[in-house]
């Protein structure tokens, strides 16, 4: 029993003092944006990176979840002949949810993992203790050009990714499941407004910020050889997923 | 000048540094001596500040290192350069742009006078025409060459070396420890040297240090240092003598 709580007691203590850490390093990141030296190559080499390079990623998604969203409602929608609220419920789904979510768990794989692991192999290999030594300061040099960057693409990647996802849900709902063109288009202009819009794009900016944040933390705190940057790099895609779903719950309750 | 003063340093609950004691004087080679894992790097890294001391003061010239702010730690590493183990040249740039690296950051020199500059230093360690390589083109040798030169980039007035030679062959170790004396001639600095590789050490040593258990427990010059009667200096220096008669003795 004693043994038990002991476990569970060091379990927490560990936990919040990884909160702690994470809370001084952003803190720290957030006080660098606005502190010279600033980097804007370093930061369009980051936005090429996070954005450019994920846009084959976030089209596939974008289409194929707005046709499967289409699929889905048209047989339920269908049995109350409410057919025509396809083009609605994909728009809806698209901007308020599916398109800032989706996106940003599709950039957390492809982005954010290879920051931790990239960030991960320099602090094993002491390039960042280089750095520092070069008198450099790591965190400006490597943390904040990547955050700037991913509240920079993240929307504008989601944005593709919305707009994909109705083109998709248009092309399944209308050209193969047969609704009007017009009850489509119709219904998504009457029921999404610009605010749905905008602020999935602000949670997509947030989901921009956790995503390479926490990527970034993961590697600049990695300890352990090679095998210590796989466990950041994993670990970073995990903490962020997580984060990104628990902050979409939040930031809906707060918006809409 | 550095001076170490009652330096202390534990990580969880094993003491590294011991209320360390250790002067290093300008201009000279002070090779600091110890078994693997007795915590060389960890001193080295004290000096330059990427680690700070539970307890005690570390001097740089007239100014105490431990307590100050980011940005005046950064001042004073201006006066330092450093050769890690592994070189830790940065490997998404080539070895042009890693020399010229801190140039960039610390200069505000044009690209022309900078792109000479680093010819110019690459020469001065040996290496030409390897501008445009990366790093993980270069063997290791090489790539400790080109960590040095980073290292001198600035004109530091104190380089740092962490275990110049290890994973080296005994040519390349020689080529390092002609290096280091050329080094010190030519840019006339002062070098700290850590290793457990007791030939480069008399080689090049004006002063030797020997850690243990997390202090110092002897500096001399290489002839002292080698008469010292502290019986695990003797054990030490003994034991090299032991593998060096070993292998000639299979040959």
């Amino acid at each position: 029993m004693k043994n038990l709580l002991n476990a569970i007691g060091l379990g927490i203590i560990r936990v919040i003092s990884e909160m702690g850490r994470m809370m001084l390093l952003f803190i720290d990141s957030i006080l660098w944006v606005f502190r010279p030296p600033y980097r804007p190559f370093l930061i369009v080499k980051q936005m090429e990176f996070v954005g450019v390079k994920s846009t084959l990623v976030v089209i596939i998604t974008g289409l194929f979840t707005g046709g499967v969203l289409a699929l889905q409602t048209y047989y339920g929608f269908k049995m109350f002949s409410a057919e025509s609220l396809v083009g609605a419920t994909v728009g809806l789904s698209m901007t308020r949810e599916l398109g800032p979510v989706l996106t940003s768990l599709m950039v957390t794989g492809r982005a954010g993992s290879a920051m931790a692991a990239e960030i991960g192999t320099m602090r094993v290999t002491e390039q960042i203790d280089a750095l520092s030594v070069l008198a450099v300061n790591p965190v400006e040099y490597l943390i904040v050009p990547r955050v700037i960057a991913g509240v920079i693409m993240l929307p504008i990647l989601t944005a593709i990714s919305d707009f994909l996802g109705i083109i998709g849900g248009y092309f399944v709902g209308v050209e193969l499941l047969g609704i009007s063109s017009g009850a489509y288009i119709n219904k998504l202009i009457q029921y999404v407004d610009l605010s749905d819009l905008y602020n999935g794009l602000i949670k997509a900016a947030c989901f921009g910020l956790i995503l390479t944040f926490v990527g970034c933390y993961k590697g600049y705190t990695t300890s352990g050889g090679a095998e210590g940057v796989g466990r950041a790099t994993t670990q970073g895609v995990v903490l962020a997923s997580a984060m990104i779903l628990i902050a979409d719950y939040f930031l809906t309750a707060l918006m809409f | 000048m550095i001076r170490l003063v009652n330096v202390e340093k534990s990580f969880g609950d094993q003491k590294v540094l011991n209320r360390l004691n250790l002067t290093i004087d300008e201009g000279k080679i002070t090779v600091i001596m110890g078994r693997s894992g007795e915590g060389k790097s960890v001193l080295l890294k004290h000096i330059i500040g990427l680690l700070r001391p539970d307890e005690g003061e570390i001097w740089v010239n007239d100014k105490e290192i431990t307590h100050l702010k980011a940005r005046e730690l950064n001042e004073v590493r201006r006066q330092f350069g450093m050769l890690f183990q592994e070189a830790a040249l940065f490997d998404s740039m080539t070895v042009g742009e890693n020399v010229a690296f801190p140039l960039k950051e610390h200069t505000g020199k044009h690209e022309k006078e900078i792109e000479t500059l680093v010819m110019n230093i690459l020469r001065e360690v040996g290496l030409e025409g390897v501008e445009d390589k990366m790093p993980s083109q270069l063997s290791g040798g090489m790539k400790k060459r080109v960590g040095l030169a980073r290292a001198l980039a600035l004109n530091p007035k104190i380089v740092l070396f962490d275990e110049p030679t290890t994973g080296l062959d005994p040519i390349m170790t020689k080529a390092i420890a002609d290096l280091i004396l050329d080094t010190r001639k030519k840019f006339a600095v002062t070098a700290v040297v850590i290793s457990h590789d007791i030939p480069l050490t008399f080689k090049i040593a004006d002063e030797i240090a020997m850690l243990y258990e997390g202090r110092i427990i002897e500096k001399a010059p290489p002839e002292e240092f080698s008469k010292s009667d502290i019986p695990v200096i003797q054990k030490f220096l003994n034991a090299q003598k032991l593998s060096v008669a070993f292998t000639g003795g299979r040959k």
